[in-house]
């Protein structure tokens, strides 16, 4: 996974609430075995809205996704972080986030950043005209009208992305805790184990 | 210190409690399906790496698997038509063998919608945490199982490690009172919960179910409503086991037996809530409230009374809510103030992983007999949720009661529910359907969906329209 700390750039003012993962990628486009190549499914209905500011020249190649409330609801489906990533989006800055989505775009190397909807409201104002800066060390997203907006997020996230760590490598480094869980289990619930007939 | 049956699962699967917060936690149960899992393996093999604990696994195919026959009448398999839903399916089946873990065919008479396999196998276990590479994942937690929907990054890890890397959620207890109502069914009663909560009400929390509603609930009921907590935001829902739950397992595959079996449902029975323990979030629903629910919009918190109206979007406070509302108004070729009941439909699916296990089939037939399918209607399907669920159907006659009505009645998987296999709804054409989510182009591009119970899909196929059961 690579390594983040700044993303700055126009960012796509798209805005709306409750975008759910089929908005972002819908389910036909997820018949692939690999993880590639799936931005060109992804907002594939919003597209189709003559006007969209996905298709907008003045947005093309922007790292940065701007939405409502309850970005990424519905389904568990990686496939919108993928289809995200494909099309060059390094941050996602939302007044929420489903579970799920925020999960699976952390898991992407993707910054989703949660911030209240007055901050929203003028970050998509700036967007119409102008870039915006995020600071991941710092925990900020910044304005050149010196806006200043600060967001949290979780300290073992922040050091994954900064670092860019694979967190399957890491939790197979902890091996002998699981062992040791493991040993405990088979002692008080010996019964859980599956049946296999 | 009390605890809710959140915390006690949760804090008897901690395998490391890291300063932070997070903390890596057990899983005891995987299931697996074709369309979340190819990247995860593919990961695995790129590292060299091993799936930790295969025998915790369980593999079936369902997204993409046609509901067309599965075998020619040599009995030999019939080639999936599409070419990237049969190379999902290939890849699990390489996959599944290589990786030793056990694996349900698409011709085996226990295929299914995963989430009605877990179930009626007996994989899903009070007390366990169990996850899967599906957001519904959640129905699990009818049976007293930590069960929630994970990525695939989550998918690959569990298979490497058997464990997560998680943060405790909220807790948000949901308490029914009373009764539910004649007509009135658990399908109902979720959509009216998403409706008075909304789509992100659950955002960062685990809902326990609990009241005297869910205590009279059937498994299967319990099974609906739990499914759907996600369409309210909750990664997960938990319904405390009870006799219900136990009577429900006893005997099933993969159940522990004999004097395992009596030792297991003694620890299960210690899985409750206890007195005084306190949830983030309390909500209380009267139960003699909930009507029989229809959405008219494009979010599953879009709900409505059967006999109520489509709401005017000025009507809606939240500014963002009345574009929203005007947008799903303009998809859905709907105008407010019209009845929902004036609503007619072209398609009527009866199936997914909502709603599609005997006791669904049955109150669909039990509408059904008798009448046929109206002339407006276009198509009806009819897909049972496993092999298994269409043997008992077809053994108690619910197959012939559609057929005769001018239904058709398939081979079990997804389905309708969502747009990956032949099953879908025409653009512009309008679908009563038992799933779970109404979402722009869910059933297929430009289809509309109104989420409905059983009883109202069958009711609304042999009327033409949404109706109201009551007045049938």
């Amino acid at each position: 996974m690579k390594a983040i700390s700044k993303v700055s750039g126009r960012a796509i003012p798209f805005g709306r609430k409750n975008v759910d993962t089929d908005i972002i990628i819908p389910a036909r486009w997820l018949k692939t075995t690999t993880r590639e190549g799936m931005g060109k499914g992804a907002f594939e209905t919003v597209r189709r809205e003559a006007g969209n500011v996905f298709d907008d020249p003045e947005y093309a190649g922007s790292p940065i996704l701007i939405a409502g409330d309850n970005f990424g609801c519905g389904s568990s489906r990686e496939h919108a972080a993928w289809a995200l990533l494909d099309m060059g989006i390094a941050a996602v800055i939302a007044s929420g986030f489903s579970d799920i989505f925020s999960s699976n775009a952390f898991k992407n190397g993707i910054l989703t950043i949660e911030l209240p909807q007055s901050a929203i409201d003028r970050l998509m104002e700036v967007s119409m005209t102008d870039p915006v800066d995020i600071d991941l060390d710092s925990q900020s997203v910044t304005t050149p009208f010196q806006d200043r907006f600060e967001f949290q997020i979780d300290p073992f996230r922040k050091h994954c992305l900064m670092n860019g760590l694979d967190e399957v490598g890491m939790t197979m480094a902890q091996d002998d805790a699981i062992a040791t869980y493991e040993e405990r289990l088979m002692l008080e619930k010996p019964w859980q184990q599956p049946v296999m007939r | 210190m009390p605890k809710t049956l959140y915390e006690k699962i949760w804090d008897a699967h901690v395998v490391d409690q890291r300063d932070d917060g997070t903390a890596l936690i057990y899983i005891d149960r995987h299931l697996v399906h074709e369309v979340t899992s190819p990247q995860a393996f593919e990961g695995l093999r790129m590292a060299g790496r091993k799936v930790r604990r295969a025998d915790l696994t369980l593999a079936v195919p369902d997204h993409n698997v046609p509901t067309t026959a599965r075998v020619d009448v040599q009995g030999k398999p019939i080639p999936i038509a599409d070419p990237d839903s049969a190379a999902q399916l290939a890849a699990l089946e390489r996959n599944a063998p290589e990786f030793g873990i056990r694996y349900i065919r698409a011709t085996d008479r226990e295929q299914g919608i995963v989430h009605v396999v877990g179930p009626e196998q007996g994989f899903t276990l009070p007390g366990t945490t169990l996850v899967c590479g599906d957001s519904h994942t959640a129905a699990h937690g009818a049976l007293g199982a930590l069960a929630f929907g994970i990525g695939t990054s989550e998918v690959e890890h569990v298979l490497a490690t058997q464990t997560l890397l998680l943060k405790r959620s909220k807790s948000m207890e949901i308490r029914v009172e009373g009764a539910l109502g004649p007509g009135v069914t658990p399908k109902d009663l979720v959509l009216h919960i998403i409706g008075t909560i909304g789509a992100a009400g659950g955002n960062g929390h685990v809902i326990e179910y609990r009241g005297s509603v869910f205590e009279e609930m059937s498994i299967e009921g319990r099974l609906t409503v739990s499914n759907m907590s996600i369409e309210a935001g909750a990664r997960a829902g938990i319904i405390a086991p009870d006799e219900k739950t136990f009577a429900y397992l006893k005997g099933r595959p993969m159940v522990p037996q004999g004097a395992d079996w009596d030792a297991a449902v003694a620890h299960w029975r210690m899985l409750r809530t206890d007195k005084g323990a306190v949830f983030d979030a309390s909500i209380t629903i009267d139960a003699a409230d909930v009507e029989p629910t229809v959405t008219w919009g494009t979010s599953p918190e879009d709900v409505v009374p059967i006999g109520g109206i489509v709401p005017d979007p000025m009507s809606f406070a939240d500014p963002s809510k009345q574009a929203a509302a005007q947008k799903s108004l303009d998809y859905m070729g709907l105008a407010p103030g019209m009845k929902m009941t004036d609503v007619p439909v072209e398609h009527v699916f009866i199936g997914s992983c909502t709603n599609s296990r005997i006791e669904d089939l049955r109150a669909a037939a039990d509408i059904v007999r008798g009448r046929t399918k109206a002339g407006n209607v276009k198509s009806v399907l009819i897909v049972p949720g496993s092999g298994l669920v269409k043997y008992q159907a077809e053994r108690e006659g619910l197959d012939r009661v559609f057929v005769e009505a001018g239904f058709e009645w398939r081979e079990p998987g997804c389905s309708a529910c969502l747009g990956m296999n032949p099953d879908k709804v025409p653009a512009g054409e309008r679908c009563a359907s038992t799933s779970n989510r109404n979402f722009v182009g869910r059933q297929g591009p430009g289809a509309r969906t109104h989420l409905v119970s059983p009883a109202m899909a069958a009711a609304a196929a042999v009327t033409g329209r949404l109706t109201d059961i009551r007045e049938l």
